[in-house]
This record gives structure tokens, C-alpha cells and sequence, in this order.
């Protein structure tokens, strides 16, 4: 018994070592040179120089729109596809959700310029709708993130739930507002999740588009550039306090509903 | 009498597979009754639950509630509601939202919803749980949930699938008193799906037996229990001792090794399936016993004992508060009444084959020319001659056995004994038009039907040559 508990202790090691080098120690840096000058010096005006510099917040605020439109669109068109391919009768299911997620094996330069050469056909010149673009870009690259967790929690609802509600007088439509979209919302929740905090920082999307538009990513890597470690790790910080309230919020949500996140599986 | 409140006319229903799970199914049930399909899994017996409810739509036929068709009505238009196998309550709702759903369907008011969901609750006892949420539960009060739930929109009818199921024995008989004492204070009709024909002969007022997706028998649960229609309502009613056997003489029947008395007035010669019941089977001295044997497994249940007798190439299964000794030489009588005796199906024989230390199939210690791969699906033979079933295990012959059939046509009747499978003395003959249709019975106890167009006597010796081809196998899992 003593040998084998040694040997689960030793197993252990390994992990907390990579979590030590690889999650601990950069957040300690980061959080390091976030409140520190280039003297380092501890300072928070990293943190106040960001909330009152209007074209921080403006990129802020921007990052925002492109996220919450990208976001909109990607559910939109996820959650009827992942229901039609969840509660089709098709013989090689598996298969027809494959050809959704394909994309993702992909390479993503590749997919973005050939969106890219697409769009300049239709839209002449890119310049003109970097918004549109953007979203266009952002949905594209993430809508199977999206499609898997909603398709994982409907294809696993109870059937016969739904066939309880239709017993207890609810037709099709109110059977499905009333049970399936309830129960799907752990699936919604992760798809947002996957699909939101990339929207706001991933700029190669935007930079591949010829998109001149800043978001969160691309003013970290300007910082970055111009050698300014404090002023990008305060973003990084910022957008890291965001994801964090999002996780403990849709979490709760989660909880309430008394099931487990459904699609937790990417 | 009370009217029928549901009849099912010719219901039939084929996938789009091809596979047909109800055929020809005709059924009706009066108001307040509490009737139960009773049946083996894939019998048929959900199906035809399903159709009433309305989550699959009959193939054929009509389904009439109160006398209007009701077969292609969508599930929400029906005045019928359905607890499910694994109660499907909302987990996303409280108890009080559960209840209330379909209350709230049929756009009822809140005060009149709260009156109701309390009311129910306390139907099933269990005052007070509005507010908790479904995980808090335990089996049996999701269980009482789901039919509050069901209950509480006053169905005409209650369908219950499998209802009890997933709860342990205790909880079972519990709730099966409650089910029927719920029953007789609500009046409602309910229709009960079970595999589990105790619970269906404690709860039924009438059970229905199916198998194949073909009613067995209709009837109380004393009818099924005590005068089944054919050899499967007993064998799956009950234990039952089930033997082939043969009409001999006026109240007078051969099966299992012996001639007994019997109260069913069958012309003699008819081939029939005898049905003896455990509890009715009496041991005796050898002497006083209508049939012989030695006692060869001895178990104690509890209340009684379960004992085998082989006697010859029967086995015979008695219940006794007393028990023998294994190896003890007995007699076994059965009481005249306690015999049910039912006309065979058809006049096919069949016979049990065994498989022989080479694992080649043998009757009458005669080898039988044809692979055993071919009867047990999925298994092959292996290299040491031995068979492996589809699970890549080894066949035990001891554990194994194989039921072949032939049909008396294909049965040649001749002089020459060595040349037949088997040998007996004809012991009935009835002219039938055309040919003669002769009983044999042979040092097996057991008789042979075999048609043959010549003439032969009673008593004569004869062999008969069964020829493979045209053998039917079954395995019989042990």
C-alpha cells in the first residue's frame, strides 16, 4: 500500500510541474509587468491609462461589437443546423457532422485567403466593409466551435422527454421552447464561450483580411511591437479578468439548470 | 357491463426496416379497467403502448377511444397520458413545474394549478415538495412524481410503461399495492406494460399475453395462471412443467413417461401439450407414482424447495415444503384437475438433439449430418474441432441443447429398424383421407407422429428415417 501511494504521489509530479512552468509562472509575469513600469516601479497606471484613453476603449468597445455580432451570427446559424443534423435520420450521422467540423483540419491561413480572394470578388474592394468583413472572417473560423457543443448536448436530450411534454398536451413548437431549448442552453453556453473570447482577440483573422481594424489581439500586438511588456500585459490582464467573470457567470447559469456542461467536449 | 372506453381493430405496425413488432392486434378495454400487456422484451407489448399514446402510428387498423378513430392523432390531442419507463421528468423544472406543465397546457389559472398540484401531491404522499428540484429525489419518489404528473390532467386513460422497473424489489411490491390502490380511488383506466408477470397477475384485472406481436391469450390473472391457452402463456406464466405429449384413451394422456388421468375430454390419438404446474406436482413412493424417477437437484427457496426429478429423458421441477434426498428413487402423481392439457399447434415433432464430445449434433446416439455452426449464430469451429460462439467462447455440450423439428410428412416409416433414426411401436393410427397418420412411441418415452400413405398395424415395430435436410434446428439455452 505504501509503495503504491509513493507511486501515485511521483505520477503526480510531472503535472504540477507543467502547470508550475507553464500556467503559474507566466501569470505571475504577467501579472508582474502589468503593474510595473519600465523602471519597475509598481504602478497602476497601466490600468487607468487604459480606461481613460478613448482609443483603448474605442477598441474596446469595438472588439466588443465584432464579439457579440460574431457571436450572434455563429448561434444563429449553429443551433438549427446542429438540431436538423441531432435529430436527423441520416444512416452515417457521424459523417455529416465530419463534414462540419472538416474545416477546422484545415489549414487556417489557407482558408482565410481563399475567404479573402472570395470576398474581394463580391466585394471589390475590402476596405469598404471591414466590419462586415471581420464578422464574416471571425464566423467562418469559428462557427464549428459553435455547431459541436449544441449538436453534443440535443443529440444526448432524452427523447423521451420531449415525447413526456407532447403526452402532456404540448404540441411540436412549445415542446421545443419549453424542454429542448432550456435543456440545450449547457451546449449554448459552451459554444459561446469558444466562440466569444477568440471573436475579441483573434486580429490574424482580421490581418489576413487586409482589415485595418483594431481589435483587443491586434493592440496587444502593437504594444507587443513597440517593446511596451507593461501596457500589453495589462490588456492581456483585462481581457483575462473578462473571460474569468464570463466562465463564473455562465457557470452559475449552468448549475441552476442542474446539468452537467454538455458539451464540454472540445 | 361496463362500456369500452379504447378498442384496437386490426392494428399492425411495420417499421421501415421491415420489422413488424404488432400484427393483427385486436383489443378492448372497459372504463376503470386495470388491464396489463404482458410479455417478453420485443414482444410488442411497448409498441402497442406507444400507438395508443401516440408517439408511433399504426401501420393498419384503428384505434377508437370512446368510438371515434383516434390512430392518427398527434399525442398532445389525446386525453391520455403515459408514465414513462424512466419517468422522463424536466430536469430543468421543480417538482411544482413538473406537475403543472400539462395543467398549464391547457391554459389553466394559477390558483387553480396550485390547488390541483397540491391535491395531487398529496395523492401520492408527498406533501410538500413543491419546491425541490427533480435530482433530489430518490427512484421511487421520481417514481410518485411522474404519476402525479400524469395523473393530475385527469386522463380518461393512464399508460404506464414499465413503470416500476428501475426500483428495487422492496420498493417494487410497495408501489405495486399503491399502483392498485390508486387505481380503485381514481377510477381512472390504466394500461400497464410489464415483463414481469408476478406484478402483472398481483395489479391486473386483465392481462393481456403477447409475444411476437401477437395477443396469446386475454383473460384474468386466474384464467392465464390457472388454464393457460398454449404451451407459451404457461411457460412464461409461472413455472411449468411442459411435455409433449399424446391423447391415449377417453380423460386419458401420455407425456413425460407415464399415462395419467386428465379432466379435458380430447379425442384420443390428438397430439397435445401437457402443462404441469411445480406446487401440483405430488412425490410419492415409487410404487404409488404415476411416473418414476430420481431426484437429482434438491435447492431450498425459501417457502418451498425446488426439486428435479429425471425420470427416463423427462425432467420433471416440483415445489414441496419436504424434501427428498438427491439420488432418492421417487413417484410423482398429479392430481387430475391440476393437469391442463392443451391441443399441440401443430403436429410437428419435436425432439431434443445432443452435441457429443466431438461437438457433432447426435440423436439416439445416432450422428446427425449437418454443421452446428449453422444452428448457433455467430459461432464457428475451432481448430480443435471444439465450437466458439459469437463471444469467442467454448460451447460446453453439457450446457447446451439443441431442439430439432420435423414435420410427421417428411418422416418415412420401414421395416428395416437399424436403417431409421429411431425405433418404436406404432401405437395410434388415424386414417386421415389420404394417408394414415401413426403414432409411434418409441423407447425414448417420447411419440412420433409420422404420416405415410401404406397401411400398418397397430403394435408393429417399425424404424423411422428422419432425413436431415429436412430438419428445422433451434438452440435452446440452458
Amino acid at each position: 500500500m505504501h509503495a503504491l501511494k509513493l507511486t501515485r504521489k511521483s505520477l503526480g509530479i510531472p503535472y504540477a510541474l507543467f502547470l508550475l512552468l507553464f500556467v503559474a509562472a507566466p501569470l505571475i509575469v504577467l501579472v508582474y509587468y502589468a503593474f510595473t513600469n519600465g523602471q519597475g516601479q509598481f504602478t497602476v497606471s497601466n490600468l487607468t491609462g487604459f480606461f481613460t484613453d478613448p482609443n483603448t476603449l474605442g477598441t474596446l468597445c469595438y472588439s466588443f461589437a465584432i464579439a457579440v455580432t460574431t457571436t450572434v451570427v455563429c448561434l444563429l446559424l449553429a443551433y438549427p443546423t446542429a438540431y436538423i443534423l441531432a435529430k436527423s435520420n441520416f444512416k452515417r450521422k457521424s459523417v455529416v457532422v465530419m463534414l462540419f467540423i472538416m474545416p477546422m483540419w484545415i489549414n487556417f491561413s489557407l482558408r482565410i485567403t481563399a475567404l479573402k480572394e472570395i470576398l474581394t470578388l463580391i466585394e471589390g474592394n475590402l476596405a469598404y466593409y471591414p466590419f462586415l468583413n471581420a464578422v464574416i472572417g471571425m464566423t467562418y473560423d469559428f462557427l464549428p466551435f459553435m455547431i459541436l457543443p449544441i449538436y453534443n448536448t440535443i443529440v444526448k436530450l432524452d427523447e423521451s422527454l420531449i415525447e413526456a411534454a407532447k403526452d402532456l398536451g404540448a404540441d411540436e413548437r412549445s415542446a421545443f421552447f419549453k424542454i429542448t431549448l432550456p435543456l440545450s442552453v449547457p451546449g449554448i453556453v459552451s459554444g459561446i464561450a469558444m466562440v466569444f473570447l477568440p471573436a475579441m482577440t483573434n486580429y490574424v483573422v482580421l490581418d489576413m483580411l487586409y482589415n485595418s481594424t483594431y481589435i483587443m489581439g491586434s493592440l496587444i500586438g502593437s504594444y507587443f511591437a513597440a517593446y511596451n511588456w507593461h501596457g500589453g500585459s495589462m490588456i492581456a490582464l483585462i481581457l483575462l479578468g473578462i473571460i474569468c467573470a464570463f466562465t463564473l457567470a455562465t457557470k452559475g447559469m449552468e448549475d441552476e439548470d442542474g446539468s452537467a456542461a454538455g458539451g464540454a467536449l472540445l | 357491463m361496463r362500456e369500452k372506453i379504447i378498442e384496437l381493430q386490426n392494428i399492425t405496425k411495420t417499421y421501415d426496416n421491415g420489422f413488424t413488432a404488432v400484427s393483427d392486434f385486436n383489443l378492448y378495454v372497459k372504463r376503470g379497467e386495470f388491464i396489463t400487456f404482458l410479455g417478453p422484451s420485443g414482444c410488442g407489448k411497448t409498441t402497442t403502448l406507444r400507438m395508443i399514446a401516440g408517439f408511433e402510428l399504426p401501420t393498419e387498423g384503428k384505434i377508437l377511444l370512446n368510438g371515434k378513430d383516434i390512430a392518427n392523432l398527434p399525442p398532445y390531442e389525446r386525453p391520455i397520458n403515459t408514465v414513462f419507463q424512466r419517468y422522463a421528468l424536466f430536469p430543468h423544472m421543480n417538482i411544482y413545474e413538473n406537475i403543472a406543465f400539462g395543467l398549464r397546457q391547457k391554459k389553466m389559472s394559477e390558483d387553480v394549478i396550485k390547488k390541483k398540484v397540491k391535491k395531487v401531491l398529496e395523492l401520492v404522499d408527498l406533501e410538500g415538495f413543491e419546491k425541490r428540484s427533480v435530482a433530489t429525489l430518490s427512484g421511487g419518489q421520481q417514481q410518485r412524481i411522474a404519476i402525479a404528473r400524469a395523473v393530475v390532467n385527469e386522463p380518461e386513460i393512464l399508460l404506464l410503461d414499465e413503470p416500476l422497473g428501475a426500483l428495487d424489489l422492496k420498493m417494487r411490491k410497495e408501489m405495486q399495492l399503491e399502483l392498485k390502490e390508486m387505481h380503485e380511488r381514481l377510477g381512472i383506466t390504466f394500461i400497464y406494460v410489464t415483463h414481469d408477470q408476478e406484478e402483472a397477475l398481483t395489479m391486473s384485472d386483465t392481462i393481456v399475453v403477447m409475444s411476437k406481436g401477437k395477443i396469446q391469450q386475454i383473460g384474468t390473472p386466474e384464467d392465464i395462471y390457472n388454464e393457460p391457452k398454449n404451451a407459451f402463456v404457461a411457460d412464461f406464466i409461472g413455472e411449468s412443467n411442459i411435455f409433449n405429449g399424446i391423447m391415449t384413451g377417453k380423460l386419458k394422456a401420455r407425456f413425460g413417461g407415464g399415462e395419467f388421468e386428465c379432466v379435458d375430454d380430447i379425442e384420443e390419438g390428438t397430439l397435445i401439450t401437457a402443462v404441469v404446474r411445480p406446487e401440483d406436482v405430488i412425490i410419492t413412493t415409487p410404487q404409488e407414482g404415476t411416473i418414476r424417477g430420481t431426484v437429482t437437484s434438491v435447492i431450498f427457496k425459501g417457502i418451498h424447495y425446488e426439486i428435479v426429478v429425471e425420470s427416463g429423458k423427462n425432467e420433471m421441477v416440483i415445489q414441496s415444503v419436504r424434501a427428498p434426498k438427491v439420488g432418492d428413487y421417487v413417484g410423482m402423481k398429479v392430481d387430475p384437475d391440476n393437469i391442463h392439457i392443451m391441443i399441440a399447434e401443430d403436429n410437428t415433432n419435436y425432439f431434443m438433439v445432443d452435441i457429443n464430445s466431438d461437438h457433432r449434433l447426435e440423436f439416439n446416439g445416432k450422428l446427425l449430418d449437418t454443421s452446428v455452426t449453422k444452428i448457433i449464430k455467430g459461432s464457428r469451429r475451432l481448430e480443435n474441432g471444439s465450437i466458439a460462439d459469437s463471444a469467442g467462447e467454448v460451447i460446453d455440450p453439457q450446457r447446451t441443447k439443441i431442439s430439432a423439428a420435423i414435420h410427421p410428412r417428411n418422416i418415412q416409416m420401414t421395416d428395416d429398424i437399424s436403417a431409421g433414426n429411431v425405433d418404436g411401436y406404432i401405437s395410434n393410427l388415424i386414417y386421415k383421407g389420404d394417408h394414415y397418420s401413426y403414432v409411434i412411441h418409441t423407447d425414448l418415452d417420447q411419440d412420433f407422429i409420422a404420416d405415410d400413405e401404406y397401411l400398418w398395424n397397430m403394435g408393429d415395430h417399425v424404424g423411422l428415417i428422419m432425413p436431415v435436410d429436412k430438419m428445422t434446428f433451434k438452440l435452446v439455452r440452458k
